[in-house]
């Protein structure tokens, strides 16, 4: 790649703050650095992983609404996390982390539980246990 | 307090902490150097193994990697330590720091205050340098921002202990000593030696040269395997992780061409100049893929993009970067 060729196709980056820094050659076939300020493909990229998250979050929401899944379901998505993860962060089994996805299981959680749930999920616990919140949340891109 | 360190950005995170720890012991090495004598440069496809359900594909050696090889082949004293209980992981790096020693993080990204949201997954095997502490917030040396970042005590004991696969359990490391002369050209002789041998010789099909046409193997077959939307989300997920934050797949092949270069004029071999050239062909290949890539999974109707001619773009990747390890195969000293 060429130095006139690193692209600057603007999206998440924040500038003067971060970039991507490329090996390119200069006219003379010298490599050096230049900061990017990103690439539009790269960026399609985290546009669609972000735009699953969006679609699995909404049908989530649903249910949530509904009555059958907990806003842990929710936000669990929104975190890119899995029952896995969420379990780890937890310290607790994944069978029991499962039963809290559910509203069933959620509404006989302790305060102090909803609490650690919420600090994972980087909520309030008031945001995490909020219905009217999850009712009126839209899914977008911040860009 | 702060340590008198000096912040330099690089492409790749852990190519930068050891970059930038060696530079604070006075060995001045540049990024490329870095990552060609750690034999950073690499390529696995291992569907076997999966983050957030999806196969990794991987442009270069494992983490942690690159730092022990630099540091064991320079004969540099590390010190690494991991904790089961983050209160002592916390307290000792506050005691090392103290005494006026960066040490090298390895964190997860997802609760990194300072990264934009779109970047955050949960990856386990981002590196930092810790270089002061100032009130409740300790001061970063992270190789993807351009300045130094601060992170609040809370924030950073959350992503040492960060959860998932690969969990970083508090890992850190720090150089206790430097020899008084350092000779890199053996360093960068053996380096591209054991590059070379790997990317060639691995007798498994997802490794190297090899995994390169394994991968474009199993793309042709992805979409009445997937179907076209798991399809697509598979094909983003490879140009994540070649395009990925701090570099990716492209990136690498940059850098190492950028490396062969410098090593022509240390080791006195113009040829390596020609292997870097070539090189550099490797790289634009993978960004012309990235590209046509990307084409494809943005607009999904179209046809002229399939992902046999993703699949032929790859194999023809193969061919070149098979080319070029199998000339750096001969470096002599």
């Amino acid at each position: 790649m060429k130095i006139e060729e690193v692209p600057q196709d603007g999206a998440f980056f924040v500038e003067g703050r971060i970039s991507d820094l490329y090996y390119v050659v200069d006219d003379k076939g010298q490599y050096t650095k230049v900061t990017s300020k990103g690439w539009a493909p790269k960026n399609d990229a985290i546009r669609l992983a972000w735009d699953r998250i969006y679609e699995n979050a909404e049908e989530i929401r649903q249910k949530v609404l509904s009555g059958s899944l907990s806003p842990i379901a929710l936000y669990m998505e929104l975190n890119i996390m899995d029952v896995n993860i969420l379990a780890g962060y937890m310290g607790l089994s994944r069978r029991n982390v499962r039963k809290h996805l559910k509203m069933k299981g959620f509404k006989k959680l302790s305060p102090g539980l909803i609490k650690r749930y919420a600090d994972v999920l980087n909520q309030t616990t008031d945001e995490l246990t909020d219905m009217e919140r999850i009712r009126r949340i839209e899914f977008k891109h911040e860009d | 307090m702060k340590i008198d360190f000096q912040h330099r950005q690089a492409a790749h995170c852990e190519n930068g902490v050891t970059s930038n720890l060696l530079r604070f012991y006075g060995v001045n090495l540049s990024e490329p150097m870095i990552f060609g004598i750690g034999s950073g440069c690499f390529f696995s496809h291992m569907f076997f193994y999966r983050v957030n359900g999806m196969a990794v594909t991987s442009f270069r050696v494992w983490p942690g990697i690159i730092f022990s090889r630099v540091t064991r082949k320079l004969n540099i004293q590390v010190k690494r330590v991991k904790f089961s209980n983050p209160d002592k992981a916390m307290l000792e790096l506050d005691r090392i720091i103290e005494k006026g020693i960066p040490v090298g993080l390895l964190v997860g990204v997802f609760n990194l205050p300072y990264f934009p949201k779109e970047y955050r997954f949960h990856f386990n095997a981002h590196n930092i340098t810790i270089i002061g502490k100032e009130d409740d917030a300790y001061l970063v040396s992270d190789p993807v921002m351009e300045h130094f970042e601060k992170i609040s005590f809370s924030d950073l004991k959350k992503v040492r202990f960060a959860k998932g696969t690969h969990p970083p359990k508090g890992r850190m490391y720090y150089i206790t000593s430097v020899p008084e002369s350092i000779d890199i050209k053996p360093a960068i002789i053996s380096g591209i030696q054991k590059t070379a041998k790997d990317m060639l010789t691995i007798p498994l099909p997802m490794f190297g040269v090899k995994g390169i046409r394994f991968m474009a193997k199993k793309m042709r077959r992805w979409p009445e395997k997937y179907g076209q939307k798991l399809a697509a989300l598979n094909l983003s997920q490879v140009i994540r992780m070649l395009e990925e934050i701090g570099t990716g797949g492209a990136g690498f092949r940059f850098i190492y061409a950028a490396f062969l270069q410098e090593s022509a004029e240390i080791l006195d071999k113009p040829w390596l100049n020609d292997v870097s050239r070539e090189m550099t062909e490797v790289g634009d290949a993978w960004r012309e893929f990235a590209y046509q890539a990307g084409r494809h999974f943005k607009n999904r109707n179209n046809e002229k993009i399939s992902y046999d001619s993703l699949a032929d773009m790859l194999m023809a990747i193969a061919d070149k970067e098979e080319k070029v390890f199998k000339q750096l195969r001969s470096v002599q000293p």
